[in-house]
């Protein structure tokens, strides 16, 4: 950190892309194979993935490991802190680009193929062919559309259950914003206090969410296979639970850190870097909490 | 680690001694982009023999060499080889080697992520490729997997994996490429003084990082569909079909872009140096790649004018495809403009430019023609689509690759190339590939549909040309893998620093062949160093 300028920094090899480059291939690859499998397959597939999962796990613990050392060592300059902020912020925005495709579909599905099946638009003839007594609507009438994929179910109510977890996360925000402010202000115990509370609050979001999706499963009939109605809810909901349960490991990772002793007032890009993961998280939140629970 | 941390600066200007430590743990861009390259030219010589396949059982009409899955396979593999194989790690690998060394950067912003973003690739290739050894056969829906077609495939799940590595490795080579070209510029570098390559790929960095995550989540609803009882493109469960194609188009429509951004960048930085006059409307040239690109993200539908979208939907793609042109001929006309009055030569990398200025018009032509509906309509899913891809694709994108190549290899190497055995490369590729693709174009205007093994007797003339000038081309490139090679590893003539008598820019400061660490102090730069020294328009 202490870099003069004017030179450039550029980072010692490293066996860490090579790792996890294969560590990534087993896991997809046992996955696929997995998929795949046959009936009285011998769980080779499994096996592969349980292997890649752990290696991935292991490779992020020693790559990062690496990159912390390097970073306490006084190694980074401004520079180098310019392209991590410059790499996470296009990774969060790749990461906006991906919920895209996913609200896209959503919003396709609700305003033209649902209802065009239902005979509007230029769906006239497919709906007086196919489907006559389709009606088109959404929610539990025709959410999963008109061969009633996966039978009757009923829907979560925004008011009760998602309320609340909104509520969790928008609170979280405000507390990994005062963990910030107290970094900047060298309080250490406020930080491990509101960080810790942002860790919990993470947990408490994710288990309330672990509730709502076997209420689903066991009382609503609602599951990934209520036609598109399951298939929406269950994909959004789902990818953004698994991006708050990356976000919740890594701010736990960096309450260790900051237990350690691994950040002060000017330097402490890995602590932002979630700090900014996790607001996104609690954005697509927000639209998930809009337009798949209350619309 | 620690230990190994603390002398980075000092050491090496050589090439560290051992293989593996070099080439598979490697922090450095030059060696990176150089196995980029050489895995492009292995994926386009795997991706060009599925090619030959398919020419040669077009070759006459009849089901004569391959059972027609078989063909189904060859048609989806090669373009997926040639796309994410061939051409986009070639531009990836051109990226590596010139970037830092234009902008006066030791290196890429992020060398280990850069590592990874290659090492990617071999396993992402390795898994789609063993589709084709699997008992139930590999991908064979076409490349754009249309459900529910793509989704009786049992490889379904292996291709889409690859797909998601692929696009992991895309997605992390752009923010690279965006942290570098933002953050790692040598002072007096200023962003409208850049070469209009390393424009041109700041910009497709760009459409990478906002559309490959797109075809991610597109390719995940297909395999969650198939595996998961999912029902985004079953119309029974209330989805569509054409709700893929839509998510598939917006990613696929600025895929296209990105496969011609980066040439559009190479051509400009060659046109100028053979022409000895600096590039004619600099900034109307960034502007116009910004514009494409702004433009390839409200184009998608044209893709699909066939499977009946609302009236008004065809009307709006079909005006904002045709707006396209308008950037795109200003390229043109700044390209001949920048030739005109300038004293030129024609040594092998121009005679590619100058060919790819002019076959490449050929293809924007026919993309304007497949851009009106009713005229799409007759020509939709015919072999005039695939005359037109393929003349913006090879004789585009790929001459532009082999054109960047011939011009910087000299760089690279340090050794001039053979340019004798590099103007017959050209010319038996340029005469071929039209023989090739010229056909095409009436074989589509006469209703010839593609991927398809078996066709009308009428259309047989035609086929059998098509298929003599493939195989001649697909030999040409043989000849481009041993001036490379020879280049390479045989080549006695020294190359100077400034290879080309009239090329600028901080690239041909250095010496030749570029010293394993470059700029290891920000180079001071002087206007009168840079192609575009003074911006003056």
């Amino acid at each position: 950190m202490s870099q003069q300028h004017d030179v450039y920094y550029v980072p010692s090899k490293s066996q860490w892309p090579i790792v996890a480059a294969v560590v990534m291939f087993l896991t997809v690859f046992g996955a696929a194979h997995w998929l795949n499998a046959e009936p009285g397959d011998t769980g080779f597939g499994k096996t592969v993935i349980a292997i890649g999962a752990v290696g991935v796990l292991g490779m992020f613990f020693g790559w990062f490991r690496s990159v912390i050392k390097e970073s306490l060592a006084g190694n980074y300059n401004h520079q180098v802190d310019t392209s991590f902020r410059m790499g996470m912020m296009w990774f969060i925005f790749s990461e906006v680009m991906f919920f895209g495709a996913f609200f896209g579909a959503l919003f396709y599905i609700r305003n033209f193929s649902v209802p065009w099946l239902g005979g509007e638009g230029h769906g006239v003839l497919t709906h007086q062919y196919l489907y006559e007594a389709y009606s088109g609507s959404w929610g539990v009438a025709g959410g999963n559309g008109p061969l009633h994929v996966g039978g009757a179910f009923s829907v979560v109510q925004p008011w009760g259950l998602p309320l609340l977890n909104t509520l969790i996360l928008l609170t979280s925000s405000v507390t990994v914003t005062i963990a910030h402010h107290a970094l900047r202000a060298g309080h250490r115990g406020r930080i491990l206090l509101f960080l810790g509370l942002t860790v919990l609050l993470g947990a408490t979001f994710l288990y309330c969410q672990a509730h709502e999706y076997m209420e689903a499963y066991k009382e609503l009939n609602l599951t990934l296979h209520s036609g598109v109605y399951g298939s929406t809810f269950f994909m959004l909901t789902g990818f953004h639970g698994l991006h708050v349960t990356l976000g919740t490991i890594m701010l736990a990772v960096i309450w260790c850190r900051v237990l350690k002793g691994h950040f002060n007032k000017e330097h402490h890009f890995g602590f932002e870097a979630v700090a900014w993961y996790w607001h996104f998280v609690d954005v697509v939140w927000l639209g998930l909490f809009l337009f798949v629970y209350i619309l | 680690m620690a230990h190994e941390a603390t002398h980075d600066h000092h050491d090496h200007h050589h090439a560290p001694q051992g293989f593996f430590q070099r080439w598979v743990m490697s922090t450095n861009h030059k060696d990176i982009g150089t196995l980029y390259l050489v895995f492009s030219l292995t994926m386009f010589f795997i991706g060009g023999s599925f090619a030959m396949v398919i020419r040669a059982e077009l070759f006459k009409p009849g089901l004569d060499l391959v059972q027609p899955y078989f063909f189904n396979e060859m048609t989806t593999m090669h373009a997926l080889v040639m796309i994410f194989g061939a051409i986009m790690p070639a531009f990836v690998g051109l990226g590596n080697w010139m970037i830092p060394l234009m902008i006066g950067a030791p290196d890429m912003a992020l060398p280990r992520m850069n590592n990874l973003s290659f090492w990617i690739l071999p396993f992402a290739f390795a898994l789609m490729l063993s589709t084709l050894f699997l008992p139930g056969g590999g991908p064979a829906g076409g490349w754009t997997m249309y459900p529910p077609l793509s989704l009786q495939s049992s490889s379904l799940a292996y291709v889409v994996f690859a797909i998601h590595l692929m696009g992991i490795s895309s997605i992390m080579g752009a923010i690279n490429i965006i942290a570098t070209i933002l953050n790692m510029r040598a002072p007096g570098m200023d962003l409208l003084k850049m070469p209009v390559f390393v424009w041109s790929w700041l910009i497709t960095a760009f459409l990478l990082i906002a559309v490959m995550p797109v075809l991610a989540g597109a390719v995940t609803m297909l395999l969650t569909d198939k595996y998961f009882g999912t029902s985004f493109f079953n119309p029974g469960g209330g989805g569509d079909p054409v709700l893929y194609q839509h998510v598939f188009w917006f990613f696929g429509h600025p895929e296209v872009y990105i496969m011609i951004l980066p040439a559009f960048g190479i051509i400009s930085e060659i046109v100028p140096t053979f022409a000895r006059k600096p590039i004619f409307g600099y900034r109307a040239m960034v502007y116009a790649i910004a514009c494409i690109a702004f433009l390839s993200f409200i184009v998608w539908a044209h893709h699909m004018f066939a499977v009946g979208l609302p009236l008004g939907a065809d009307i709006f793609f079909m005006y904002a495809t045709m707006l396209i042109a308008v950037p795109t001929g200003v390229k043109v006309f700044n390209w001949v403009a920048t030739m005109w009055g300038g004293s030129m030569t024609f040594e092998t990398p121009m005679l590619f430019a100058v060919a790819f200025i002019i076959l490449f018009t050929i293809g924007g032509f026919s993309g304007l023609m497949l851009a009106l509906v009713p005229a799409d309509f007759q020509y939709h899913d015919t072999y005039f689509v695939v005359a037109h891809f393929h003349y913006v694709l090879v004789t585009g994108a790929a001459f532009a690759i082999m054109g960047g190549t011939y011009y910087w290899l000299p760089k690279w190497t340090g050794h001039m190339y053979n340019e004798f055995w590099g103007k017959v490369h050209f010319w038996c590729s340029v005469v071929f590939v039209n023989v090739l693709f010229f056909p095409q174009h009436f074989l589509g205007l006469a209703g010839m549909p593609r991927r398809i093994p078996d066709y009308n007797v009428a259309f047989a003339n035609f086929n059998m040309i098509s298929s003599i000038g493939g195989f001649l081309f697909g030999a040409s490139q043989l000849i481009f893998l041993g001036v490379v090679v020879h280049c390479a590893f045989f080549a006695r003539k020294k190359a100077a620093d400034r290879v080309w008598e009239g090329a600028k820019g901080l690239e041909w400061t250095v010496p030749s062949p570029a010293p394993h660490h470059t700029f290891e102090v920000p180079p001071v730069v002087r206007d009168e160093e840079l192609a575009h020294g003074h911006v003056d328009d």
